[in-house]
């Protein structure tokens, strides 16, 4: 037996077709490697339809898992090992694949039609295209076939196995153990697949101990982490169960109105689950009823939650309007993805900001928050909460394809410490206003129906300062724009810092980029560039002191997935020369695209 | 206010210190003093009744209403109305629209809340035209009607809108008309006793866009010959017991009574059949008379109750720990 060779990171992709279950292995894989006790993160990658022709490459689905045994930010650029259960899936992958890499291939399906299916003129485990990495072709469909005879399955379903036996190769590989997912298949499937799913899996294990076809075993120690309770975590969950804790925080009951869109529909999935919570949830009609309701809700003293994707937040742009105008709390969840239009659904993007911030006729400010990591999607819920009911207003929550559907390791927090914000409803009839305001938050009091003595009308006309009355009046209109502008303006949000060296190269980002800006910075550090990280979780109002911290730095640039939103924003904020650093490709920036964005642009001093 | 103090509220208690600003003359002025009084006979605590609205004229109803009241967005009213009686099933919610409102922009809210059966009492006024933007055809509007969209003649063949609020399953539906004051009365009345959704519509003049829209069925001396006053369980007699309506096949016909044929012949109206409402609401001028009053009523479960009851189902049988639940299935401890 060989021994292990230590590694402290390694990055991975399953890759097959859409059917081929790469995304369970891929999750199984995962949650094997938090129990281990890795840190991690993970990007599944897959396409807009659900069944793709088989062994095209539309259908390729991927499943990316770096792990360490240290902290780790961002899902990996360039996977040391690929399986591809298909030539599609190793065509569209092995770009990706480190020089060296280990190719582990389903040999039974590199045969001529698969071959001309994925557009290829000639067998890649053959014809030499494949000479920079180490190839091993199994044949996963044969070896399956063994390891569940006698089952009684039928081609089909034992053909449904081979991702199992692919899981057990890199388990072995990677110095993984069975037992959690053996437990997994046993709470999930009944005989006689489960007896099947688990043979195939240690079939698999010992394929890859017993065969000379392996040139080393990695092991990747366990990492050093903050005492505590642990759980991974998507971002997509993250964000429910923090809008979950924000409402019984808030002490109020959670509606949610929403309708399935990609890549925003697991956050209704998981509320709707709730139910023992207290939780509404409502499949709407459409995407306005899935606001409208939410903001129906709202007026009736529930924490109002809505949410949705691009296309889904165009359609819910009149009512944010009335959200404004009614100054009601509501949360709008953006799960952001490849736009315009139908752009790319399962694909990732940061374009809508500044539909985020400005979109909608007339003169209308909503707060935006953005989440920075799969985990802190239940802080930024929780957040967005707090500032909608302090301030009566609707805050846009920004999260995208690459946070919601990505996971890392969470450090669970203990509710109780997880500070209230109870919401007091007015019931003192003397004085009402319904556009009276706090002197400090500038908020109109909120009223729930049922209370005797303040019954009161609101809507989307212009209202009159005070009594909410319908005004037209021209200075009233004037004033109450202001009002709302100065409301949202005077957000109380936690400064910025800048993570790294105080002068030189500031590296400014928002919402996913998160991971690959900390990682390049330290990285540019480490090679003695004069760098540092700062990053926007609130887009709008801006922290206070980002000016000030801006004029720290002799250069600024900002990586975006999209043209440069932000960068638009912090020019007219502060009047400074941001450089915009954009990828709108679809995907998360490397490590080593930012690594070269601050080389190229790092500030030299002379001499 | 104490709660335990006995209150009664009379009509002028829902009235608000609002300006109406609808023209002198609308219909719309008899359908809110009727409805006023109707929440005045209902006794509604004012606090409990919520008015929701959509755009157009019609929806300024709720600025006249001493209540709460929303005056939302164009044709989103029903949505507004689902969100806040799923929320608060308590509140007794109603929602003013028009034929615009409710049938164009709103259209697939109106059959989405007819189907879903929400508890709500809906008040469609329908003047066949769009009155706020100063007269266009509406989705009511008779085909070959001249508008100022429609200087040809409209060429959309209009909605019928009791037989599509019957096509979306809604559980009540029920026509009036703006100056029949007496027979609005027990029709809204009807609708607020329905747990569901209650789908009244209420013919309404537009004076100045569409003035004597339905002169040729409600003027007081064509009324009776024009108009079927629906009752359950009673034949359908109109024109003061000389006319009757009898079903040949599947088809409804107009008979003269008297000669060989009595109310005894005709078609007992039965509103709880959705088969038989769906011949009713089919029916109209010129061939048929008009049928009023209750076309269809059958309880079925309301949406916000069953929403209510899953909760309490899933509040019964699983353990609520919020603390478990952010731990999920699979936690490991670093020590």
């Amino acid at each position: 037996m060989k021994t292990a060779q230590s590694v402290d990171h390694v990055v991975i992709r399953f890759a097959g077709d859409s059917g081929d279950g790469m995304q369970i292995v891929g999750t199984q894989f995962t949650n094997t490697t938090a129990l281990f006790g890795n840190d991690l993160a993970t990007f599944p990658d897959f396409p807009a339809e659900i069944r793709a022709p088989a062994g095209t490459v539309a259908g390729v689905s991927g499943f990316q898992v770096h792990f360490a045994s240290h902290d780790i930010f961002t899902p990996g650029d360039a996977p040391e090992a690929l399986i591809a259960m298909n030539p599609a899936a190793l065509k569209v992958n092995i770009a990706d694949l480190k020089k060296g890499g280990l190719v582990i291939a389903n040999k039974e399906k590199f045969v001529d039609r698969e071959i001309e299916k994925a557009g290829l003129t000639s067998n890649p485990l053959e014809d030499g295209s494949l000479s920079d990495y180490r190839v091993v072709a199994v044949d996963l469909a044969r070896n399956t076939k063994e390891a569940v005879d006698g089952l009684g399955l039928s081609l089909k379903e034992t053909e449904r196995c081979k991702n199992f036996y692919a899981l057990g190769i890199t388990y072995w590989l990677y110095s993984r153990p069975l037992e959690p997912t053996e437990k997994w298949v046993e709470a999930k499937f009944k005989e006689p697949y489960k007896e099947a799913n688990l043979r195939a899996l240690r079939a698999g294990y010992a394929y890859a101990e017993t065969v000379e076809l392996f040139h080393s075993r990695y092991e990747i120690p366990p990492m050093q982490q903050a005492p505590g309770i642990y759980r991974n975590i998507v971002g997509n969950h993250a964000t429910a169960l923090g809008m979950l804790v924000a409402a019984e925080k808030a002490h109020l009951p959670l509606f949610l109105g929403s309708y399935p869109i990609t890549p925003a529909t697991d956050i209704l999935q998981f509320l709707a689950s709730y139910k023992a919570f207290g939780v509404q949830t409502f499949q709407a009609e459409d995407e306005i009823a899935g606001i409208t309701s939410a903001i129906g809700a709202a007026f009736g003293g529930a924490l109002g939650l809505t949410t949705t994707s691009g296309p889904g937040m165009a359609l819910k742009t009149e009512a944010m309007g009335l959200a404004v105008m009614t100054e009601l709390p509501l949360v709008i969840v953006n799960v952001q993805r490849g736009g315009p239009s139908t752009g790319l659904p399962t694909k990732t993007e940061q374009s809508d900001l500044l539909q985020a911030i400005y979109g909608r006729n007339g003169e209308a400010p909503i707060p935006v928050v953005a989440a920075c990591t799969p985990a802190d999607c239940f802080e930024m819920a929780i957040e967005a909460t707090r500032i909608a009911v302090t301030y009566m207003t609707p805050v846009i929550l920004l999260t995208d394809g690459y946070l919601a559907n990505g996971s890392e390791p969470w450090m669970v927090p203990n509710v109780d410490d997880i500070p209230e914000f109870p919401v007091t409803f007015r019931t003192e009839v003397e004085g009402f206003k319904a556009y009276g305001r706090d002197p400090v938050t500038l908020a109109r009091p909120w009223v729930r129906p049922g209370t005797p003595g303040l019954e009161h009308r609101i809507g989307g006309i212009e209202k009159a300062d005070g009594t909410g009355n319908v005004s037209y009046d021209p200075d009233n209109h004037e004033h109450m724009v202001h009002i709302r502008a100065q409301k949202v303006a005077g957000i109380k949000v936690p400064d910025l810092e800048a993570h790294g060296d105080e002068g030189g190269l500031l590296v400014v980002g928002w919402g996913s980029t998160f991971g690959a800006i900390r990682v390049a910075v330290d990285q540019a550090r480490a090679q003695g560039v004069k760098v540092a990280h700062a990053h926007l979780k609130h887009l709008n109002p801006l922290p206070a002191n980002t000016d000030a911290l801006f004029r720290k730095y002799d250069r600024i640039i900002v990586p975006e997935m999209n043209l440069g939103q932000l960068v638009k924003i912090l020019r007219e904020k502060t009047l400074i020369d941001c450089i915009s650093i954009p990828k709108i490709q679809g995907k998360a920036f490397k490590v080593s695209e930012i690594l070269a964005a601050i080389q190229h642009h790092q500030v030299v001093e002379a001499k | 206010m104490d709660a335990q103090t006995p209150r009664t509220f009379a009509k002028k208690d829902y009235m608000s210190d609002q300006v109406i600003r609808w023209c002198p003359g609308c219909g719309d002025y008899a359908i809110l003093s009727q409805a006023q009084t109707v929440f005045a006979e209902l006794q509604i605590p004012r606090e409990n009744l919520a008015v929701i609205s959509g755009i157009g004229c019609s929806s300024r109803f709720p600025y006249y209403v001493n209540s709460y009241g929303f005056h939302t967005i164009h044709g989103r009213a029903f949505a507004v109305a689902t969100g806040l009686k799923v929320a608060r099933p308590e509140l007794s919610v109603w929602v003013a629209t028009g034929d615009g409102d409710a049938l164009s922009i709103g259209g697939n809210h109106f059959i989405h809340v007819c189907r879903r059966n929400v508890d709500l009492q809906i008040i469609m006024f329908n003047n066949r035209i769009y009155g706020l933007t100063k007269g266009q055809f509406s989705p009511t509007s008779e085909i070959g009607k001249k508008t100022k969209t429609s200087p040809m003649g409209s060429i959309d063949h209009p909605f019928t809108p009791a037989a599509l609020a019957l096509g979306a399953d809604a559980s009540f539906v029920a026509r009036s008309v703006d100056i029949f004051v007496k027979e609005q009365r027990e029709v809204l009345k009807a609708a607020a006793h329905h747990k569901g959704t209650s789908f009244v519509e209420i013919y309404q003049n537009c004076n100045i866009f569409n003035d004597g829209a339905w002169d040729q069925l409600t003027d007081k001396t064509i009324r009776e010959e024009r108009c079927l006053f629906l009752e359950h369980g009673k034949p359908m007699v109109f024109a003061g017991g000389k006319k009757g309506i009898r079903l040949n096949g599947l088809r409804p016909e107009v008979v003269e009574l008297g000669e060989g044929l009595s109310a005894a012949d005709c078609l007992v109206h039965d509103e709880t059949d959705p088969f038989f409402g769906a011949i009713v609401a089919r029916m109209d001028f010129p061939e048929f008379p008009v049928p009023m009053g209750v076309i269809h009523r059958k309880e079925r479960p309301s949406y916000e109750a069953m929403v209510a009851d899953q909760i309490t189902t899933a509040k019964a049988t699983g353990k609520r720990d919020l603390q478990k639940l952010l731990y999920g299935g699979e936690t490991w401890t670093v020590k």
